[in-house]
C-alpha cells in the first residue's frame, strides 16, 4: 500500500527489496531450466533405448548426417554463448552501447545457426531421409532406418524451437535494453535470457556428438 | 479347496489360485484391524474429546517417540511380509512347469483365437484338459489386449510386437469366463469368451473333432456354425439390424454404398473380398475396423459362410 | 464482527471494478477465482459425464447411449477429472487464493507468470473442448498406443490440450516454490510455516519435475499419429509398452500432485477444529517431501501384467509398500491430534473425518494392488477403479471440499448455511461409499473396467453402484446452491470465525488487495493452540 519514494521503479510492489526480486527471478529461472533439461531427457531417452535396440542401423545412418556443417552451427552456438555472457558483463559495467552490439551479434549468430540447419534439413528432405513414415531414403541398412531420422528430427527439430524461443527472449531484452530500462542497478532480464541462451547452447553440445560423432 | 468364493472372491480353479486368495484374505484381515484401530480411534476421539464448555487451551503434546517408531516400525515389517508373499506367487505365476500343453492364443478386435498343435483352431473358446499345466503363448493382431480368466486369477497383456506367456492349471472340469482387460475399442467388452476345462478323453475328442471341423454337416450349417464360432456375430446381425458392421441378411443382390462413393450389388465375390481384405470396399456409414480373416479361414470354410450367407436370403424373405 | 466499516467495502473483491480489472489482473486472489469458476465448470462436465456412464451401466444393455459414445463418455470423464480438475484444483484454486496469505506475502513471486498459467489453462482447456466436438476421444484417459496412433477419434487436440496444460501447471509449480523460498514474512522460518505450505512445496516439487516428461511423451504421441515416427507404433518398428513406460513415469507421480495439497489441507483442518498443536509436524513435513521423491520410482506398478521383467516387477512392488508408509505415518498423526483436543464438528471438519475414513480404505486397497500376485488377478478391474477413487475422490475430492468450506468465509468475507452444508457433506460421504464400495467387490469377482456391456451375474452391484452415484449427485447439487447463495447473500463474517492461528485469519474478510495492513512478524507457530486462543478475532495469550 505505501511505496515509499526509496522504492525504485523496477521493484515490484510485492517485493521489498530489489535483492529479494533479483533472486526470485532468478530462482526461477533455474526452475525452469530444470523442466527444459527434463523435457529433452526424455528425448534423448527414446534416444538411448533405441541406439541400443539397433546399433548398427545407427551408425550406419548417422554417416549420412554433415559432421562439417554440425562442426559449423557447435562453433556457432558456442560462439554466441560468450558474446551472451560479455553483454552481461557489460550491463554490469554500465556500457549500454556494448551491450546492444553483443546482444546484436549474438542475435545474428543465432540466425546463422537457423540458415545452416535449414541447408541440412533440406538437403535431407530433397534426398527422402524423413522421419518415420515419409522416410523414403534406400541407402542405409539395417533395421527401421527411419527411426534414426525420427529421433534426429524430433531432437534437432524440438532444439530449433528452443532456438527460435530464445532468439525471441533475447530480442525482447535488445528492445528494453535499447528503451533503457537496465543499468548496472537492475538486468536480471538480460542475465535470465542469458541463462536460457546457455541451456539451449548446452543441449547442442549434447546432440552434437550424440548424433554426429558416434560410431 | 474352495469352490463357491467368498463375499470379494469368486470361486477358484487352477492350482495358483490358492496362493494369491490366501494373501488377499491376509491383506483383507490386516486391513479391517488397521481400519478399526484408525476409524475406531477417531470415532473414540472425536467422541470423548468434544468440545465441552467455553474455549481454553489444550494440551501441547506434540511427539513421542516410542509411539512413532511402532507405527512406522509395524506397518514396514507388514509390507515386507506382503512384499515378498506377493513377490513369490507372482514368480510362479511367470515360470510355467516344464511339461506343458502349449496353445497359442491371439487376440484381434474383437475375438480371441486360439490354435493347438495338431492344427485344431477354436475362437472364443479355449478348450483345455483337466489337471494338465497349460501354457499360452500370446500376441495380438493390432492393438493391446489382455487376457484374463478371473477364476484361474490370471491375467497378461497381450501385445503386438512380442510374445507374452502365461500358464495355468485347472484341477476341476467346468467353464469358465474369459475377459479382455485392456480396452481395445468398440466392442472391448464384447471381446469375452469361455475356457472349457473338460475330461483329458473328452479334450482328445474335442482335438480329433476340431482338427476335421465341418464333417458331417452340410456347407450351410457348416457356416451357420462358423458365423458362431469365428465371432462374425459380434458385428454383423442376421435380423436385419445394423451393428458395428452391416447385416448379413439380404445382403446377396443387395446394392451396397461404399465409402469412396463407389456402388456394387453384393454377390459371392464381394463376400469373400470382404473377408479377405475387409477395408477394400467398406460400406458408407460404416467404420473400417474389420480385421482381416486371411489366414484364419480356409476356402472350405469361406465357401460355408457365402453358402450360409446366400441362405439367409431365402429365409428373410 | 470486529472490523470497522472500511475493512467490509475496501477488498480484493470490489477495488477494481468491470470485467477487465478481472481478466488482467495480477492479484493471486482474483486469480484464485479465476481458477475457481473455470475449474467448477469442468468439473460439472466432469460430473455430469459420470452420472451418464452409472446410468448406462445400470443395466447390461443399452440405457442410453451406444459403445462408441460410452467410451469417449468414459474417457471424457477420466481426461476431464484428472487434467481439468483435479490435478489443478487445490492448487491453483486453494493454493492460489491461501498459500500467499499463509507466508504473509503480498504475492506470488510472479504475478503476470501466475496471470499467464490461467490463460494457458483456459487455452489448453480449449483444445480438450474442441475434441468433444469434432469425435471425442474414446482412447481413455491414458491413451495408450497403438490403440491412440490407429482410433480415428480426435486424438492429437485432446493430447495437445493436455499438452498445453501441462505448462500451466509448470508456471503454478515454479511461481510457488520462488514464492516459499523467497517471499516468507520476516520471522515465518520453514518450520514455522503452514503444513499446507510445505505440501504444496512438495507438490511443486513434482509439478516442476514430471509434467515436463509427460509433456514430451504427449509430443511424441502426437509426432506417431501425425508423422508415423515410429518410436510407439509396433508396425512401424516401435515399442508401445515404452509408451506406458513414459506415460506412468508421469502419471503416477500426478497421483501425489493430486493428493499431498489434500493432506495439507487435512492437517490444518484437523488442528484447528481440534483447537490442538499438530502431532508430528516434522514428521508429516518430511513424509510430504519423502513422497514427492520416490513417487518418481514406483510408475512401473502400473504394469505388472505388461510383460516387463520378474526383476522390474518385483523393484517397483516393493518401492509401491515403501511410498505407502509415509502416508500411513500422516494417518496416526491426525488421529493423535485429535487426542485431548476440543474438537468441534462444522462442515470443514466433518469433510476432513470423511477424509480420513475414506483415504483409509483407498490406502488398504492400495496395498492389495501393490502385493504382486494380487494385483495380477485386480489388474484392470473393477476394484483399481474403486482404489482410486476413493484416493482421488474420497480422498482429494474430501480435502478440497474441506477446504473450499474452511476458506470460504476468508475468500467472500460470507459464510454458508450450516445446515445443507452439512446435509451435503452426509449425502456425499453415503453415496460415495454406495457408489465405490460395491466396485471393489465386482472387481475383485473379475468384472474388467472400460466395459461397456458386462455379464448378467454383475448386474446387481452395477444398479447398486448407480444409484450411490445420483445421492453423490444431489449431495453436490445442494452444495452449488448454498454455496453460491453464500457468495452473495451470505451472512458476514469477521477475520477469524474458525479460531485458527494461521496469518491469513489475522486479515481481514475479504482480504485487501494487498492482503495485509502491514506486513506481519510471525513470533509463533501456525498451531500453537496450547498458549494461544482466538476470541472474537482476539489473540489471548496464556498467561505464563
Amino acid at each position: 500500500m505505501n511505496h515509499t519514494e526509496t522504492h525504485p521503479s523496477f521493484l515490484a510492489h510485492h517485493f521489498s527489496e530489489s535483492e529479494q526480486q533479483r533472486e526470485s527471478a532468478k530462482l526461477g529461472m533455474w526452475i525452469f531450466l530444470i523442466t527444459e533439461v527434463l523435457l529433452f531427457s526424455g528425448l534423448f531417452t527414446f534416444y538411448a533405448i533405441y541406439r541400443s535396440w539397433y546399433p548398427d542401423m545407427f551408425i550406419n545412418a548417422h554417416q549420412h548426417l554433415n559432421v562439417a556443417l554440425g562442426t559449423l552451427n557447435t562453433i556457432v552456438l558456442i560462439t554466441s554463448s560468450l558474446t551472451i555472457a560479455l553483454a552481461i558483463r557489460s550491463m554490469q559495467l554500465n556500457n549500454r552501447r556494448q551491450t546492444i552490439i553483443l546482444l546484436i551479434t549474438t542475435l545474428a549468430l543465432a540466425a546463422i545457426f537457423l540458415v545452416v540447419k535449414y541447408f541440412e534439413y533440406s538437403h535431407k528432405f530433397h534426398l527422402g531421409q524423413l522421419p518415420g513414415k515419409f522416410y523414403t531414403f534406400t541407402g542405409i541398412k539395417g533395421t527401421n532406418p527411419h527411426v534414426f531420422f525420427s529421433v534426429y528430427f524430433m531432437l534437432t527439430g524440438l532444439h530449433g524451437i528452443h532456438v527460435i524461443a530464445g532468439m525471441i527472449a533475447i530480442g525482447w531484452v535488445l528492445r528494453r535494453t535499447i528503451n533503457n530500462h537496465f543499468s548496472a542497478e537492475y538486468y536480471t532480464p538480460i542475465e535470465n535470457a542469458g541463462l536460457y541462451w546457455h541451456l539451449v547452447d548446452l543441449v547442442w553440445i549434447y546432440l552434437f556428438p550424440l548424433l554426429y560423432l558416434i560410431g | 479347496m474352495d469352490t463357491t468364493g467368498t463375499l470379494f472372491l469368486p470361486p477358484a480353479n487352477s492350482t495358483i489360485a490358492p496362493e494369491v486368495d490366501a494373501l488377499f484374505q491376509f491383506i483383507l484381515v490386516t486391513s479391517i484391524i488397521f481400519f478399526l484401530i484408525v476409524v475406531g480411534g477417531t470415532a473414540y476421539f472425536i467422541y470423548k474429546y468434544r468440545k465441552k464448555g467455553k474455549d481454553g487451551f489444550t494440551a501441547d503434546i506434540s511427539e513421542n517417540r516410542t509411539l512413532e517408531i511402532i507405527w512406522t516400525v509395524i506397518p514396514i515389517i507388514l509390507v515386507f511380509i506382503i512384499f515378498f508373499w506377493g513377490f513369490k506367487t507372482y514368480l510362479k505365476m511367470h515360470v510355467p512347469p516344464a511339461e506343458t500343453i502349449q496353445i497359442k492364443a491371439t487376440g484381434q478386435k474383437w475375438f480371441w483365437q486360439f490354435d493347438y498343435d495338431n492344427g485344431a483352431s477354436s475362437t472364443n473358446d479355449l478348450v483345455v484338459p483337466v489337471g494338465k499345466p497349460v501354457e499360452l503363448l500370446l500376441s495380438s493382431q493390432d492393438v493391446v489386449h489382455s487376457f484374463y480368466v478371473p477364476n484361474f486369477r490370471i491375467k497378461m497383456d497381450v501385445l503386438p510386437n512380442r510374445y507374452t506367456v502365461t500358464w495355468f492349471e485347472a484341477p476341476r472340469q467346468g467353464e469358465y469366463d474369459l475377459f479382455c482387460a485392456e480396452f481395445c475399442g468398440t466392442s472391448h467388452s464384447k471381446m469375452i469368451g469361455k475356457v472349457k476345462v473338460v475330461s483329458e478323453r473328452e479334450y482328445n475328442e474335442w482335438l480329433e473333432a476340431s482338427s476335421n471341423p465341418g464333417e458331417g454337416l452340410s456347407l450351410e450349417e457348416y457356416g451357420a456354425k462358423l458365423y458362431q464360432s469365428k465371432a462374425c456375430v459380434t458385428c454383423h446381425s442376421i435380423d436385419g439390424s445394423p451393428n458395428i458392421g452391416p447385416t448379413l441378411s439380404g445382403l446377396i443382390g443387395r446394392t451396397e454404398q461404399f465409402t469412396d462413393g463407389s456402388s456394387l450389388s453384393a454377390d459371392e465375390n464381394y463376400i469373400r473380398e470382404s473377408i479377405l481384405n475387409p477395408q477394400a470396399k467398406v460400406v458408407k456409414g460404416y467404420q473400417p475396423v474389420m480385421p482381416t480373416y486371411q489366414g484364419i479361414l480356409k476356402d472350405k470354410e469361406i465357401d460355408a459362410l457365402v453358402t450360409y450367407i446366400k441362405s439367409l436370403n431365402k429365409t428373410g424373405e | 464482527m470486529s472490523g470497522n466499516k472500511t475493512e467490509v467495502e475496501k477488498n480484493y473483491l470490489n477495488d477494481q471494478k468491470g470485467i477487465k480489472s478481472w481478466l488482467l489482473t495480477l492479484d493471486h486472489k482474483r486469480i484464485g477465482i479465476l481458477y475457481l469458476y473455470s475449474i467448477m465448470f469442468f468439473f460439472f462436465i466432469g460430473g455430469m459425464s459420470a452420472l451418464l456412464i452409472r446410468l448406462e451401466l445400470i443395466r447390461p444393455q443399452e440405457v442410453i447411449v451406444g459403445a462408441d459414445t460410452y467410451n469417449q463418455l468414459f474417457t471424457l470423464h477420466g481426461a476431464i477429472m484428472i487434467f481439468l480438475f483435479i490435478i489443478p484444483g487445490i492448487p491453483a484454486i486453494l493454493g492460489n487464493f491461501v498459500l500467499p496469505l499463509m507466508i504473509g506475502a503480498k504475492d506470488v513471486a510472479f504475478p503476470k507468470l501466475n496471470l499467464a498459467s490461467w490463460y494457458v489453462y483456459i487455452f489448453g482447456s480449449l483444445f480438450a473442448v474442441y475434441s468433444l466436438v469434432t469425435g471425442a476421444v474414446d482412447t481413455g484417459w491414458t491413451f495408450y498406443t497403438p490403440y491412440s496412433t490407429s482410433t480415428d477419434t480426435s486424438v492429437v487436440s485432446m493430447t495437445l490440450g493436455a499438452f498445453i496444460l501441462g505448462f500451466s501447471s509448470i508456471f503454478t509449480g515454479i511461481n510457488f516454490i520462488v514464492t516459499i523460498h523467497k517471499l516468507r514474512a520476516p520471522g515465518m522460518t520453514w518450520f514455522k510455516m503452514p503444513l499446507f505450505v510445505w505440501a504444496s512445496y512438495a507438490t511443486a516439487i513434482i509439478q516442476v519435475l514430471a509434467t515436463p516428461v509427460l509433456g514430451i511423451t504427449l509430443l511424441l504421441l502426437i509426432a506417431e499419429r501425425l508423422l508415423g515416427i515410429g518410436i510407439f507404433d509396433p508396425a512401424m518398428g516401435g515399442d508401445p509398452v515404452l509408451y506406458q513406460h513414459f506415460f506412468w513415469f508421469y502419471s503416477h507421480p500426478a497421483v501425489y500432485i493430486m493428493i499431498l495439497p489434500g493432506m495439507g489441507i487435512i492437517s490444518e483442518v484437523i488442528a484447528v477444529f481440534s483447537k490442538k498443536k499438530i502431532f508430528g509436524y516434522n514428521a508429516i513435513a518430511f513424509s510430504s517431501l519423502g513422497i514427492a521423491l520416490v513417487s518418481f520410482l514406483v510408475w512401473g506398478h502400473h504394469m505388472f501384467t505388461s510383460g516387463q521383467s520378474e526383476f522390474a516387477a518385483m523393484i517397483f512392488s516393493f518401492l509401491t509398500f515403501l511410498v505407502g508408509i509415509p502416508s500411513g505415518i500422516k494417518m496416526f498423526n491426525w488421529l493423535a491430534t485429535l487426542y485431548k483436543g476440543s474438537i468441534t464438528f462444522e462442515t470443514p471438519m466433518l469433510y476432513a473425518l470423511s477424509f480420513m475414513f475414506l483415504f483409509a480404505i483407498g490406502g488398504f486397497t492400495g496395498i492389495m494392488l501393490g502385493a504382486l500376485s494380487v494385483d495380477v488377478h485386480l489388474h484392470d478391474t473393477y476394484f483399481v477403479v474403486a482404489h482410486f477413487h476413493y484416493v482421488m475422490m474420497g480422498g482429494t475430492v474430501m480435502a478440497f471440499l474441506a477446504g473450499l468450506h474452511y476458506w470460504w468465509p476468508k475468500i467472500w468475507g460470507r459464510t454458508y448455511n450450516e445446515f445443507w452444508a452439512r446435509i451435503a457433506a452426509f449425502l456425499i460421504f453415503v453415496g460415495f461409499n454406495v457408489t465405490f464400495f460395491s466396485q471393489f467387490i465386482l472387481g475383485a469377482k473379475g468384472m474388467p473396467r472400460r466395459y461397456y456391456t458386462y455379464l448378467d451375474q454383475y448386474q446387481p452391484l452395477h444398479a447398486f453402484s448407480s444409484v450411490g452415484a445420483f445421492v453423490i449427485g444431489a449431495g453436490f447439487f445442494i452444495m452449488a446452491f448454498y454455496l453460491i447463495h453464500a457468495m452473495v447473500r451470505g451472512k458476514r463474517i469477521g477475520r477469524n470465525p474458525w479460531g485458527a492461528l494461521t496469518l491469513e485469519w489475522t486479515t481481514t474478510s475479504p482480504p485487501s488487495h494487498h492482503n495485509f495492513e502491514e506486513i506481519p512478524v510471525v513470533k509463533n507457530g501456525p498451531y500453537d493452540f496450547d498458549r494461544i486462543r482466538v476470541e472474537n478475532d482476539k489473540w489471548i495469550y496464556k498467561e505464563e
